[in-house]
Order: C-alpha cells, then structure tokens, then sequence
C-alpha cells in the first residue's frame, strides 16, 4: 500500500511525536557522560566530607575540579529535565498542566544549574 | 445539540489490567525504582547548589552550617538516602544503556542483573558511607 504521508512528513522523518528520536538519543548521550563524572563526583564528595572551609576553597579554585564540577552540574540537570520530562508525559494528560509541569522543571533546573555556576566561579575567579 | 464529547459514557468500558492487579515482578520493580530515584536525585540537586554556594562564601558564610546539619542524624539520612539513588541511578542507568544495545533481555538474565543491581547499589552506598566513618574521607584536605 502506498504510505499516506505527505513527501514532505516522509522526508522529515519525524513520526507522531514531531521531534523524532532527538530526546531519547539526548538522554542516552548525557548518560553515558555522566558515568565517569559521577564516579569523579563521589571521589570529589568523599574526599571532602568533613572537611573545613579551607580544603573547598582549595579544591574548587583548580581550573580541572571546577571545570569537572560544573560539567557534572550542566549535564546531570539537562539529564534531569530530559527524565522528570519523560514522567510528565506519561502521567499529566492535560496539556495545559503538562506545558506548565514543563516550564517549572526548565525553571528549576536553570535556577538550581546557575547558582553552582555562579558559586564555582566565585571560588575559582574571585 | 450535540452532548459534550467528554462526558463520561453511562456503561464502564471494560479496562486492560492494571499496576494493582499484577504480583509485581523484579523487573517492575527496578524500572520504577529507576524513575522514583531519578526524581528524588533531581530535588536532591537542591543540596549540591546548597554546598556549592556554602564554599563560594567563604570562611564565615555558612559552610559550617552546612558541614554541621549534614553530620546530624537527620543530615546523614538524607545523605545516605542521596547516595543509594545515585548508586541505584548509576548502576541501573548502565543497564539501560546495555538495553538501548540490545543486550540483556533474556527472562533469566534481566531478573538475576535486577537482584545485582538492588544489592550492588545498597552495598556501594554503604561501603562510600563507611569509608567517611571510619574516618578515611576528606582525603582532598
């Protein structure tokens, strides 16, 4: 039988959902990098337990630690979103609350993801 | 006129079964388990930024504070709480990963790697939790 696509839906190969496989492969990517950079993360954590003020300070104002510390922050979110966003779409089925549910997890994760940027720049530039 | 188009019909339509109805296989169990720890280590986030922005300021700006509620009974609940999801998010994302590569699915093979996975996660968030303990953490002094 001849597909009832338009040559144009064909072409653009992005089925029912409208954006393809394009988050799925955003998550599987951004889990694959967040396993070394969390192994790093519970090196970096334990080795800081119960430490004072000072060995933070220390720790973070080198250039690799804050670099490996805000890429575990930026990646860990993003996968974050991607996953309370996959929830979302399988329990919410109001699109107006689901747009809402939406806006206030990009809300958080910008919100939560710019005040340790913004302190890992502090302790490494100032 | 017309009636509303979502007005529930009089008669129930008959419904597949649902989560209620099954004895909950192990597998079930690991796939919520992956998405309930996902959530928790989404809020969980919420104390990364804590610290982080406790050590940006400085000698005198709350880090004490912070180090002091994390080693209270309470503190060190939630902490344990954080490291098994992460440990479970971890192990179990792995196997996600193995699944997306086709690898896995036999009956025998996901439910014995669903039982590793439970107690390689629990074991591993003990064994990070006895290290700080026994007094070897904070070996980046």
């Amino acid at each position: 039988m001849k597909s009832l696509q338009t040559p144009l839906h064909r072409v653009k190969g992005l089925g029912s959902s409208h954006s393809g496989t394009g988050h799925f492969w955003r998550e599987r990517v951004s889990a694959a990098a967040l396993i070394p950079l969390s192994l790093w993360f519970a090196y970096a954590a334990i080795g800081l337990a119960g430490t004072t003020t000072s060995a933070p300070l220390q720790f973070f104002a080198q250039p690799v630690n804050a670099f490996l510390m805000a890429s575990f922050v930026i990646i860990s979110l993003y996968h974050a979103a991607m996953g309370v966003q996959v929830v979302i779409d399988d329990y919410v089925h109001s699109a107006g609350t689901k747009i809402a549910l939406f806006l206030l997890v990009r809300l958080f994760v910008i919100a939560t993801g710019s005040a340790c940027l913004i302190a890992l720049l502090r302790i490494s530039v100032f | 006129m017309a009636e509303n188009p979502q007005t529930p019909i009089a008669h129930p339509r008959p419904l597949s079964p649902h989560l209620t109805i099954y004895r909950w296989p192990l597998t079930m169990m690991t796939s919520i388990t992956h998405r309930i720890t996902g959530m928790a280590l989404t809020v969980g986030a919420l104390i990364l930024a804590w610290w982080l922005v406790a050590i940006s300021n400085g000698l005198d700006g709350g880090y004490q504070t912070f180090m002091a509620l994390a080693a209270s009974p309470l503190g060190m609940l939630v902490l344990f709480g954080c490291t098994c999801a992460l440990a479970y998010h971890f192990f179990s994302g792995i196997r996600h990963l193995a699944w997306d590569l086709g690898y896995g699915f036999d009956k025998k093979v996901s439910e014995r790697n669903s039982v590793l996975i439970f107690t390689l996660s629990f074991f591993s968030a003990v064994v990070l939790f006895a290290i700080v303990w026994t007094g070897h953490g904070g070996y980046l002094q």
